[in-house]
């Protein structure tokens, strides 16, 4: 009796086919890392390099121990960066709001003509940073706090609006139905159909931009637009290393606090 | 009175969902509209407070046109047709008593809906259906907290406190649980016959239509092929709605219908008081 020959049916995760195509891809990516690698090492000067860890230690030694007598000064550029931080943010969600309806598919009031506006407004905001829009308002406005204002205002417009525009095409239109059916009339179909379905997404957008101002605006002062950043820029220029030292970690209790904030007031929004 | 006259609607997609539509519905008339999906059960009532656009045909609620009016003259005409929805269709994240003043919202100005300024008259006929249908005690509460039953009491007071003189139901009880369900198109059966308001139910479930409506109107392809009182929904009157089937365990005499087991029932669904029960509901 012969044994019954059993076909034993193969299965594969790939065919041979993608699975030499995966492997050929994985090889060209190794080949250029490596060309790459050879490319930048030509151009690198690497005694700097070697020589990092002591320059980062003596850098750090410096540093320390932070200029505590200092931060009188500081309280004063602190609070200028919070208000860029917190008007810009107030700013831009005026203005984000009406681009976002008009963006919004559904709510647009023509998808033809009103909308691509809307979404350009919405783009050119968001590809340039704020850094750069700084760098513009400052020789527009002058230096100081109120170009720093504008450019996350600015800045802040876009990224707004597109999570506010996403959130409304997302609303339940059954919702909005029926309180069309009702008799009510554009306005209010969008008080009652619409406000309150976007309204956590609106305030968690808001909070979490506030939050991510906060850091931008540390920065604006490098540029000659108010806050921290001017002070951090004297003091680096000036090597008083102590002080810089000293902002770093007052910035960085400024981020934790906002972003402590904004933690709270999403959970309590969801 | 519902006058409909060669309702035709054809989607921009092309398709043809109604193929001119006769249909006169007399004052105080509860009509049970079934047929299978697609038949365009949605888009008659739809049509009719033109949430959808009819292509051609006549609508006339109590002699007055619908079809061709303008924006203002189209939200006074829906005032008068209060609509109940499948899913519910609440405002969510409003309460209750938001959600059933909603239905004033056609009477009121821009500015006192958004202040939630409403007539003490509004608001006292608010407190009065939620306390018809059992769920005053939760006019504070927002509507997601609500079970599925309840909200769907919700959505009959806010289409009831328009005052309106037509309903239009739209599969009131696909989402509900059997008994629910049989609760709530008793309700719409008891209202109507209070407010001698007539109602159009779309509904899947022939024997709730049986049970419920003094007239069932069916529908197949955009087209009326029955129009009768239930007792007469024979298996060949169903066979040629919905298409060949064993139809002898669908038609049955209402009383003998018994409730089903309750094991799929939604979960939340507190004590009703006693109120509820006097209400008709349990």
């Amino acid at each position: 009796m012969t044994p019954a020959t059993v076909r034993v049916k193969v299965w594969q995760r790939r065919d041979r086919k993608s699975q030499l195509a995966i492997w050929a891809a994985w090889l060209i990516a190794t080949a250029i890392f490596v060309a790459c690698f050879h490319l930048i090492s030509e151009k690198t000067i690497w005694d700097f390099v070697w020589d990092a860890p002591a320059q980062a230690g003596d850098l750090g030694a410096r540093m320390v121990p932070p200029d505590w007598k200092y931060i009188h000064q500081l309280w004063r550029p602190l609070w200028d960066t919070l208000n860029i931080a917190t008007i810009g943010t107030l700013m831009s969600i005026v203005l984000a709001v009406p681009v976002a309806y008009c963006a919004a598919r559904n709510t647009t009031p023509s998808v033809t003509f009103v909308r691509p506006i809307a979404l350009f407004i919405i783009v050119s905001s968001r590809s340039i940073n704020s850094l750069i829009w700084a760098l513009m308002l400052v020789t527009i406005v002058g230096p100081g706090v109120f170009a720093g204002i504008i450019s996350i205002g600015i800045r802040s417009i876009g990224f707004c609006a597109k999570l506010l525009y996403e959130a409304i095409e997302e609303i339940d239109e059954a919702q909005v139905e029926a309180v069309r059916a009702t008799g009510a009339s554009a306005a209010q179909t969008t008080v009652y159909g619409i406000v309150p379905q976007v309204m956590p997404a609106f305030a968690g957008i808001s909070v979490f931009r506030w939050d991510i101002n906060i850091r931008e605006s540390t920065v604006l002062g490098l540029v000659g637009a108010g806050g921290i950043g001017l002070e951090l820029n004297a003091a680096i220029t000036q090597l008083y290393w102590t002080q810089v030292s000293l902002m770093l970690l007052v910035i960085i209790g400024a981020v934790v606090v906002g972003e402590w904030v904004s933690a709270k007031v999403r959970h309590a929004i969801i | 009175m519902l006058r409909i006259k060669g309702l035709i609607k054809r989607y921009r997609t092309g398709d043809l969902a109604l193929k001119g539509i006769d249909l006169e519905v007399p004052d105080g008339q509860v009509m049970a509209l079934i047929g299978p999906s697609g038949a365009g059960k949605s888009t008659v009532i739809r049509c009719i407070n033109r949430l959808v656009e009819p292509t051609a045909g006549s609508i006339a609620l109590n002699d007055i046109e619908i079809v061709g009016l303008g924006s203002s003259q189209l939200r006074q005409a829906r005032r008068r047709m209060g609509m109940i929805f499948q899913e519910y269709a609440l405002v969510e994240r409003l309460t209750v008593m938001e959600n059933v003043l909603s239905g004033r919202l056609g009477y009121v100005g821009f500015w006192q809906s958004w202040l939630r300024k409403f007539p003490q008259s509004d608001i006292d006929e608010a407190f009065r259906l939620l306390a018809r249908v059992g769920l005053d005690h939760m006019a504070s509460k927002r509507a997601d907290e609500l079970s599925g039953g309840q909200r769907q009491r919700v959505g009959i007071c806010r289409a009831l406190i328009q005052n309106p003189e037509l309903l239009l139901v739209d599969e009131p009880t696909a989402s509900l649980d059997p008994k629910t369900s049989r609760q709530i198109m008793r309700l719409i059966k008891e209202l109507c016959a209070e407010r001698k308001l007539s109602a159009i139910i779309n509904i899947h479930d022939v024997m709730l239509a049986q049970m419920f409506a003094e007239r069932i109107v069916g529908l197949k392809q955009g087209e009326i092929v029955y129009d009768g009182p239930p007792d007469k929904l024979t298996p060949e009157v169903l066979t040629s709605i919905y298409g060949e089937e064993d139809w002898s365990a669908t038609i049955r005499k209402a009383d003998e219908a018994d409730e089903p087991a309750a094991d799929n029932v939604v979960p939340f669904e507190p004590p009703l008081p006693s109120r509820d029960r006097l209400a008709g509901l349990t």
